[in-house]
């Protein structure tokens, strides 16, 4: 083979992989347009979102709740030792707040939601399919996409911002603990810092922003997966590790473009 | 069979996966009310044809008409209003849903379908677990049921909305003897109180011909044999009868093309 044909097998690979990966997009971008609006054959009631609101969001209160108490804890221990070193402790609240509201709040629990809710609801989606339980469905006239994506991919828009500001709520408890308790940062301080220097709309509403577009990005990704994973057992478990890298990267690439409009002033 | 009026017609279809072609270019008509089964060789299409019939999969070219809808015209909206209308299947795995037990398995369609009072439901569920004698395990969870039992919860949850027709995915395979029987006596009982047309894909070619009204055997794309089970053993050509009978040897040779077994066992290996 000359060195012609390789150059040139070598870009026909590129453009196959290329073509592919566009394609795969485009096929997961037409699946959330179709799964995104309620209604439909056989589509899902108000009780199959309440159900999994539960299972995807309740269920990963514990993870959310312990995470968040610790970094908080480590949070308060790190912040208060630079802080202490330029006589700063009392803005010790202001510093954990603003991380946690700001950045790691929706960023942590997406990663987690990720691990945790993600790669549950591939495994679901793709064991469904590796049992034909969701061609079975479609014999019944019930519309797969209706009855199964759609209740699962709101439950993950409604449960992520949730369950991102409880992971701050206790974060800032937790430095708190670690600060006012431990390392005798004043309480009024703490709290009275925190108070001044949080804003509602700058802080809270555009942490929030970031991670409902999270939680969309991520049930997308965990739903698509499993959906469109091999129905075999490597099949499923290669789509289960898809979910969980693909949706931890799209995190934080988002995250840095989200933060990049925001800081623009929008 | 051209006296009879055809649930299924299919005209000119072809159907590839890849570069393999599955079906070239055939034609098929399934009679209203009778049950056909639908045999050949392993990886010949069979499901396929199924899927391609529920509109699982769209062919590349030609017609499918089922009750005189094309199917792969329809819309999705369409498409899934005829299913539920018109046709049920029984999947190979029985594909209960695992976290429903048997009766809400079997009261599914009925509850996403109808608004029907809970009342109501119930007495339909249990019509429909008692026609295939599982009204006593109604309160199991699938995965303790035997593979016998889920075949025949999946039998009455896909008869659950009194489909015109019922497709059946080697519904025998990995039964005991008991449990085929009573499988067996099921499809044909039921075919036969509801009036059903049934199109049943199996390798089982003794039960098959026992209660099929014809069998239709493909092979290499094509259907090369679509008659009664009798006429077809009697009268079919050599290779359907091979199929039929299970013949080791015939016009399918037992031998994947090769070269000579003795030029290929003196070659030299570089």
């Amino acid at each position: 083979m000359s060195v012609i044909d390789t150059v040139l097998d070598t870009f026909q690979k590129i453009g196959h992989y290329g073509l592919a990966r566009l394609q795969s997009l485009g096929r997961a971008g037409l699946f959330l347009l179709a799964s995104i609006p309620w209604g439909g054959p056989g589509s899902a009631g108000f009780k199959d979102l309440i159900k999994q609101i539960y299972s995807i969001g309740v269920r990963s209160l514990s993870i959310i709740v312990v995470a968040g108490f610790f970094v908080g804890m480590v949070l308060g221990l790190q912040g208060y030792t630079i802080l202490s070193d330029f006589g700063s402790e009392a803005a010790l609240g202001t510093m954990v707040s603003l991380t946690l509201l700001r950045e790691l709040g929706p960023v942590v629990t997406a990663l987690l939601f990720a691990g945790r809710a993600g790669s549950a609801l591939t495994a679901e989606i793709g064991l469904m399919k590796a049992t034909d339980q969701i061609s079975a469905m479609e014999m019944m006239g019930i519309d797969p996409l209706k009855r199964i994506i759609t209740p699962r991919l709101w439950a993950g828009f409604i449960a992520m911002p949730i369950l991102a500001l409880l992971f701050s709520l206790v974060g800032i408890w937790g430095g708190a603990y670690v600060g006012i308790n431990m390392l005798g940062v004043d309480e009024g301080a703490y709290w009275g810092n925190m108070q001044a220097s949080v804003e509602f709309y700058n802080d809270v509403i555009k942490g929030l922003i970031k991670s409902l577009v999270f939680g969309l990005v991520v049930t997308w990704i965990a739903v698509y997966q499993g959906f469109d994973s091999m129905p075999t057992s490597e099949g499923i478990s290669k789509a289960t590790t898809q979910t969980v890298v693909v949706a931890s990267l799209a995190v934080l690439g988002l995250d840095f473009i989200l933060t990049a409009i925001m800081l623009g002033g929008v | 069979m051209s006296s009879e009026e055809a649930f299924v017609s299919i005209r000119g279809m072809s159907f590839s996966r890849g570069n393999r072609l599955i079906f070239d270019n055939i034609d098929l008509d399934i009679p209203r009310g009778k049950l056909i089964s639908i045999m050949g060789p392993s990886g010949t299409g069979k499901t396929t044809l199924l899927r391609l019939i529920g509109g699982q999969l769209l062919p590349d070219s030609g017609t499918i008409k089922v009750n005189g809808y094309n199917v792969p015209d329809l819309k999705r909206a369409e498409l899934f209003e005829l299913r539920k209308q018109t046709m049920g299947m029984l999947f190979q795995t029985g594909a209960l849903f695992t976290d429903l037990s048997v009766f809400d398995n079997v009261a599914f369609p009925i509850r996403v379908h109808s608004d029907l009072p809970e009342s109501m439901i119930r007495d339909l569920v249990l019509m429909k677990l008692e026609a295939v004698g599982l009204r006593g395990a109604r309160r199991l969870m699938p995965a303790v049921l035997s593979g016998g039992m889920a075949r025949r919860v999946a039998l009455a949850r896909s008869i659950a909305l009194d489909p015109e027709m019922m497709l059946y995915d080697e519904p025998f395979t990995g039964l005991d003897p008991v449990s085929m029987g009573i499988t067996v006596n099921l499809i044909k009982s039921l075919n036969d109180s509801l009036g059903l047309t049934s199109l049943l894909v199996t390798h089982d070619v003794a039960e098959a011909c026992s209660i099929a009204d014809y069998v239709c055997v493909l092979s290499d794309g094509k259907v090369i044999g679509f008659d009664s089970p009798e006429n077809l053993i009697e009268n079919g050509s050599e290779q359907v009868r091979q199929f039929l009978q299970g013949d080791p040897d015939g016009p399918v040779p037992f031998h994947f093309p090769a070269d000579s077994f003795s030029a290929d066992l003196f070659k030299r290996v570089k």
